[in-house]
């Protein structure tokens, strides 16, 4: 990329009202997860709100924080397609993971 | 005449373009380099979780207080030093250096308040709860290995980024480098924040005791 070119680039971003919201929305999500835990609500229901929550939260920055929302579509579809597409796949040795407690010994 | 309009149309974003992502190249550096880490964080988490799940007993240390309250607040100093992160930036956008280097300090603090938290935290769990790396009281030594691995990875994430903005710093406040500089260095901190918001609910409100 030529030096004339990354001058050339135009900067468009989120006003500091809009950062000051998402960081307040944050907040209130780290509290809502804080409250789930003091709550201690059954296992299966407390992790999938919690990663529910976690992937919302970074969305949330990666949108706004890290500029992603105002980058190019492109850059966004080089990255992320496959960075999910690998995390997805780690998925695979949950089975396994699971079966695990009933084939020890006296189990 | 032909010439000429062919010579100003912009190339087809397919055919690589002018600039395809229209982003500086240090800042595409930094996005690739966010994606690997993301990956060997994804890791390290699967490999928490899928110990866990084989794992029957697996202990539940992290008390309300102080466990839960302290690692509460520590969420709070990353999410702050996020927000002072993206001040910084727009400081520097605007052509404030001052401004800009004040809120990057502003951030160092922020990281710097959550080492110390967690630091202590350690301090807790190895002193009062006698977990270290390679044993526990539980019986399980799974938990202590994965839990400072995941941690401590984090943590020194956290000092690194430290060390990165205190150049960048000084390097504002000497009149060196660009806001796409300040702007790079904010993407790395975010990050940081970012893996903390996964971290955070899997294994410390995953492991509170009430």
């Amino acid at each position: 990329m030529s030096a004339h070119t990354e001058d050339a680039i135009h900067e468009h971003g989120a006003s500091i009202p809009t950062f000051a919201r998402v960081w307040i929305t944050l907040l209130v999500l780290t509290g809502v997860e804080v409250f789930l835990a003091y709550e201690q609500v059954p296992t299966l229901i407390m992790l999938t709100a919690l990663l529910g929550l976690s992937v919302i939260k970074a969305a949330l920055i990666i949108a706004y924080f890290m500029h992603l929302k105002f980058e190019r579509l492109s850059l966004f579809l080089t990255l992320f397609p496959m960075m999910i597409l690998c995390v997805l796949l780690m998925l695979i040795f949950l089975g396994d993971a699971a079966r695990l407690p009933g084939m020890r010994p006296g189990a | 005449m032909s010439s000429q309009v062919s010579a100003v149309a912009p190339a087809s974003l397919w055919e690589g373009g002018q600039s395809p992502y229209r982003t500086n190249s240090k800042k595409f550096g930094m996005w690739l380099f966010i994606i690997s880490d993301s990956l060997t964080f994804s890791a390290l988490l699967f490999a928490y979780t899928y110990s866990r799940v084989a794992t029957p007993g697996w202990p539940t240390p992290f008390h309300f207080s102080p466990s839960i309250i302290f690692s509460s607040i520590m969420t709070f100093c990353l999410l702050t030093s996020s927000l002072t992160m993206v001040m910084a930036v727009h400081s520097m956008n605007q052509g404030n250096r001052k401004a800009a280097a004040g809120w990057i300090l502003g951030t160092m603090a922020g990281g710097a308040a959550f080492v110390i938290l967690h630091l202590n935290e350690w301090m807790n769990l190895i002193n009062n709860e006698h977990i270290t790396a390679f044993g526990n009281e539980f019986g399980i030594p799974l938990f202590g290995g994965t839990f400072f691995a995941l941690t401590g990875l984090h943590m020194t994430h956290v000092v690194i980024g430290l060390i990165y903005l205190g150049i960048i710093c000084q390097a504002v406040l000497r009149g060196k480098f660009k806001a796409e500089d300040v702007e790079v260095s904010g993407l790395y901190w975010h990050f940081v924040d970012l893996v903390w918001m996964f971290i955070f609910p899997l294994v410390y409100l995953m492991s509170a005791k009430i």
